[in-house]
């Protein structure tokens, strides 16, 4: 059985966000990207259940501009067999991603579909859920257990009141949650390794996707920064301060 | 346990600064089949460069001509110097030595600069391997050099396994060549093994402290330059500072504090901050916004410093040889142009025998030969400082002699046996806050459950002699505040903060007792710098 895994480029968790001055979006300029995280433990999922012989073969698909293929030369070393990069300018909003992923489905046949419960950039919490609709196949998003058998994924996930299980028919999408599994670290030989697997490139434009993004974004602004604290001697400052601010 | 993985290159380099990165493209570039790899353990290429930096292009011409067609993301030409004395209030400006006049060259981010570099060597087949760490060194039978042990993965604080456990594995090669920058660890290790140093003076250092701030639009003058000493220094003390004007509104300033400070209650952040809000620089700054930070040691030794070069089976190239220009404050042309030298080396006699002479036959070495007693002429204050590296300057190091070097370890009075500076600092508002709030800024990240990287072998003189000597300076020459001292139950103890460190080693150079070591932590971790 084959399995597709999302692997998107965002920036790396660990970087401290600025938007730019213009408001027209966030700096990426000599910012560290790195793979979704939830897309690492996607991938991570993947590779145990090849290891545990229910997968034959694992493929990593990445959608964005050209510089994309080291971020895919990773999710190889990490183990992948091989990656698709669908080359568009810049990475897409969920819809389009999903259409992008249903082509490929169409193409590659997977039996299964493992995609983050959300990329950390945008956070839409979409890609899934409208993959799923379209191919018309069911889901079990936010995966923190994943068994397959039978033609069967049982899939753990993490609701509010607990620990929800359930049972999806082959293929499937499931969209994975952070404790799904720890991420392996990547072994310096496999990465000279990734270097001879293929990387298939396909034109975005190929895909015959509609493009357009449906989501128009007006303008980026950070937070709003705390303001400065005062110092008060004492508890009769502190509550004069409080009245005055007419908290009290 | 399973047999550790190998891999065999003809060539390792350690460290992917503008030293390691430009030899792995020279020895390409003369010797197509060689295989040469380079660790670098910052996760990616640039994010654990810091420097200020204006540079000399002609290594760069020389090793990639017509990069200028296609420069690295930041690259602003030099445009005015201008080089004052501060006092608290004001200032005068001072001639430009010409040392500083930096007609010819460009402000860069060289963090960007290593980043646009590493794709070049690739292109070429220098395989460049981020996030791994050369924790330690490999030898043979006859104790020559021949690779390195790349660190283990998944250890807990304690040293046991965690479930992701991965082996570190072995990198092996006939020619190891060290490229760590200033204070590299295993750089250290040889030098002791070796005793590479032994004809050479102790090697000295400074540390600088950066940030890359982001300012409202219409104060910046892309390609201005101004240095400056005096204020908040003490005339004892060793302290500049550098203002870079770049593009986009934003500017890369920074303070560089000589670790020979005798003071021990000196704090080298504070500084920094304190000259953030001299009059000359404060308005620039108002309103702005700090985008990246952190801090790195500088290594000032220069000629008199500079150790053997070459051992069986590895070389020096770069800051970790020592080979940066004090008085320019410059050694991104240096390290490019040791580099170079070292790959024609590598390529003509595939051996690091014969490399110590002939970098000290180079221009390279010349050039740290004139203006070997530049730096010396401060340890007798600033004065006296100045007006030596007139004289310095003016005979073109043709004096007779050679000040000598002391280590930095040693330069500390105890409290109470020597008069405190006055330090007249004034009330700080610009940000950060503290050196926790500044730590931000570098986006240091360590898995806290692994084993600390700061090796300190004896805590109990941190409790007993050294917190009645000198006050714990380790809680405040720590530009990140790794060091703590805290009472509890079990009485005074040092704490280490170890996730907090951005691998700048003044610990590791400064501590009066030499009992910290820095080691590599595991690969990936310490700073994320963008742009510095
Ligand atoms: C009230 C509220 C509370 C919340 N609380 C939490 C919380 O407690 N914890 C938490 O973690 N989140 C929380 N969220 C975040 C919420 O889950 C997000 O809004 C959303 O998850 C994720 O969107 P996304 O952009 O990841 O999804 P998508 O963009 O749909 O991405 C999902 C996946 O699609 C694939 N994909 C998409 N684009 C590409 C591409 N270009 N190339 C390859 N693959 C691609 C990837 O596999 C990706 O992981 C909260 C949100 C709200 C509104
Ligand atoms: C504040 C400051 C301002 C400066 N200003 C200027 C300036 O204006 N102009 C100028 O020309 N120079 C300047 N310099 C000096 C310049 O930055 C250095 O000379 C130059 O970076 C030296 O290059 P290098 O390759 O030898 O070492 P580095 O740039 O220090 O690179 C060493 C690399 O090796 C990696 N490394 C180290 N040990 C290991 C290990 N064991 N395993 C794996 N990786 C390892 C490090 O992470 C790093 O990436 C400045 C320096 C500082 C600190
Ligand atoms: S612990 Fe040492 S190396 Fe780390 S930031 Fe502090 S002084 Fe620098």
């Amino acid at each position: 059985m084959k399995i597709l895994v999302g692997y998107k480029r965002v920036v790396d968790y660990n970087v401290r966000i600025t938007v730019k001055p213009d408001g027209s979006g966030v700096a990426t300029e000599g910012v560290k990207l790195s793979a979704n995280p939830f897309d690492d433990i996607a991938l991570e999922e993947a590779l145990r259940l090849r290891e545990k012989g229910v997968a034959t073969e694992v493929v990593v698909v990445g959608i964005g501009p050209a510089d994309l293929q080291a971020h895919l030369r990773n999710g190889l070393a990490m183990g992948a067999n091989r990656a698709i990069h669908v080359v568009a300018p810049d990475a897409v909003q969920p819809l389009t991603a999903a259409r992008v992923f249903l082509k490929l489905v169409e193409k590659e046949q997977p039996q299964l579909v493992i995609v983050g419960k959300q990329a950390i950039d945008d956070d839409c919490n979409q890609t899934g859920q409208m993959l799923a609709a379209l191919w018309n196949r069911p889901q079990a998003t936010f995966a923190s257990k994943v068994e397959v058998a039978d033609g069967k994924a049982r899939v753990t996930r993490e609701v509010d009141a607990g620990l929800e299980t359930l049972e999806v028919d082959l293929p499937a999408v499931i969209t994975t949650d952070l404790r799904l599994n720890e991420p392996r670290f990547i072994k310096l030989p496999d990465i000279m390794k990734a270097k001879s697997k293929p990387i298939e490139t396909v034109e975005f434009a190929s895909l015959g996707v509609e493009p357009g993004d449906h989501l128009r974004i007006t303008r980026y602004a950070p937070p709003p920064k705390r303001q400065k604290g005062v110092m008060v001697k004492d508890v009769a400052e502190l509550v004069a301060a409080l009245k005055a601010k007419g908290l009290l | 346990m399973s047999e550790r993985e190998t891999m065999e290159y003809d060539v390792v380099t350690v460290g992917a600064g503008p030293a390691g990165l430009a030899f792995a493209i020279r020895l390409k570039q003369l010797k197509q089949d060689v295989r040469v790899c380079v660790i670098e353990k910052a996760s990616t290429i640039g994010a654990h460069i810091l420097s200020g930096a204006v540079i000399e292009p002609q290594p760069l011409d020389a090793l990639l001509p017509g990069w200028r067609d296609h420069p690295p993301p930041i690259c602003v030409p030099a445009a005015e110097d201008e080089f004052w004395w501060l006092t608290r209030t004001g200032g005068f400006r001072l001639p430009t030595p010409p040392q500083m006049k930096n007609h010819g060259n460009f402000i860069v981010s060289l963090g960007a600069l290593c980043a646009w570099l590493a794709p070049q060597a690739e292109a070429l087949g220098v395989e460049i391997y981020p996030g791994f760490a050369a924790a330690d060194l490999l030898y043979d039978d006859q104790g020559a050099v021949c690779g390195v042990r790349i660190g283990d993965m998944g250890v807990a604080k304690n040293g046991s396994h965690k479930p992701g456990y991965t082996q570190g594995i072995d990198i092996k090669a006939p020619l190891t060549v060290l490229a760590e920058g200033a204070r590299g660890h295993l750089t250290k290790r040889l030098v002791a093994k070796y005793r590479l140093d032994a004809e050479s003076d102790p090697q000295t250092y400074s540390i600088g402290i950066k940030e890359l701030w982001q300012v409202p639009a219409g104060r910046v003058k892309p390609g201005k330059i101004v240095h400056s000493v005096g204020w908040p220094a003490d005339s004892r003390t060793y302290g500049g500072s550098f203002l870079y004007h770049l593009d986009k509104d934003r500017v890369a300033l920074g303070y560089v504090s000589g670790l020979d400070y005798t003071d021990p209650l000196y704090q080298p952040y504070e500084a920094f901050q304190q000259w953030k809000h001299h009059p000359h620089v404060k308005p620039l700054l108002e309103g702005g916004e700090i985008l990246s930070a952190g801090a790195r040691a500088i290594v000032t030794g220069g000629w008199q410093s500079l150790p053997k070069v070459e051992m069986p089976g590895a070389l020096l190239i770069g800051d970790g040889a020592g080979l940066l220009n004090v008085p320019k404050i410059k050694g991104t042309h240096q390290a490019i142009r040791s580099a170079m030298l070292a790959a024609e080396h590598i390529a003509e006699k595939s051996t690091a025998a014969g490399w110590d002479a002939r970098l000290r036959a180079s221009p390279a070495m010349e050039e740290l030969r004139r203006v070997r007693n530049i730096k010396p002429g401060f340890k007798k204050g600033v004065y006296f400082g100045m007006l030596n590296a007139a004289w310095e300057t003016i005979t073109d190091g043709f004096s007779p002699w050679t000040w000598r070097n002391k280590a930095d370890y040693g330069t500390l009075e105890k409290l109470g046996r020597y008069e405190q500076p006055k330090r007249d600092y004034v009330e700080r508002t610009l940000p950060p806050r503290d050196r926790l709030a500044g730590v931000y800024f570098a986006a240091t990240q360590h898995d806290e459950d692994q084993p600390i990287h700061l090796r300190v072998a004896d805590t109990q003189v941190c409790v007993t002699r050294c917190a009645e000597e000198y006050g714990n300076p380790c809680t405040r020459f720590c530009p990140a505040g790794v060091y703590e001292m805290v009472e509890d139950e079990a009485g005074k103890r040092l704490q280490i903060n170890a996730a907090n460190c951005v691998h700048c080693k003044t610990c590791d150079i400064k501590d009066p007792y030499e009992v910290i070591t820095w080691v590599t932590p595991e690969g990936g971790s310490g700073p994320n710098y963008q742009n510095l």
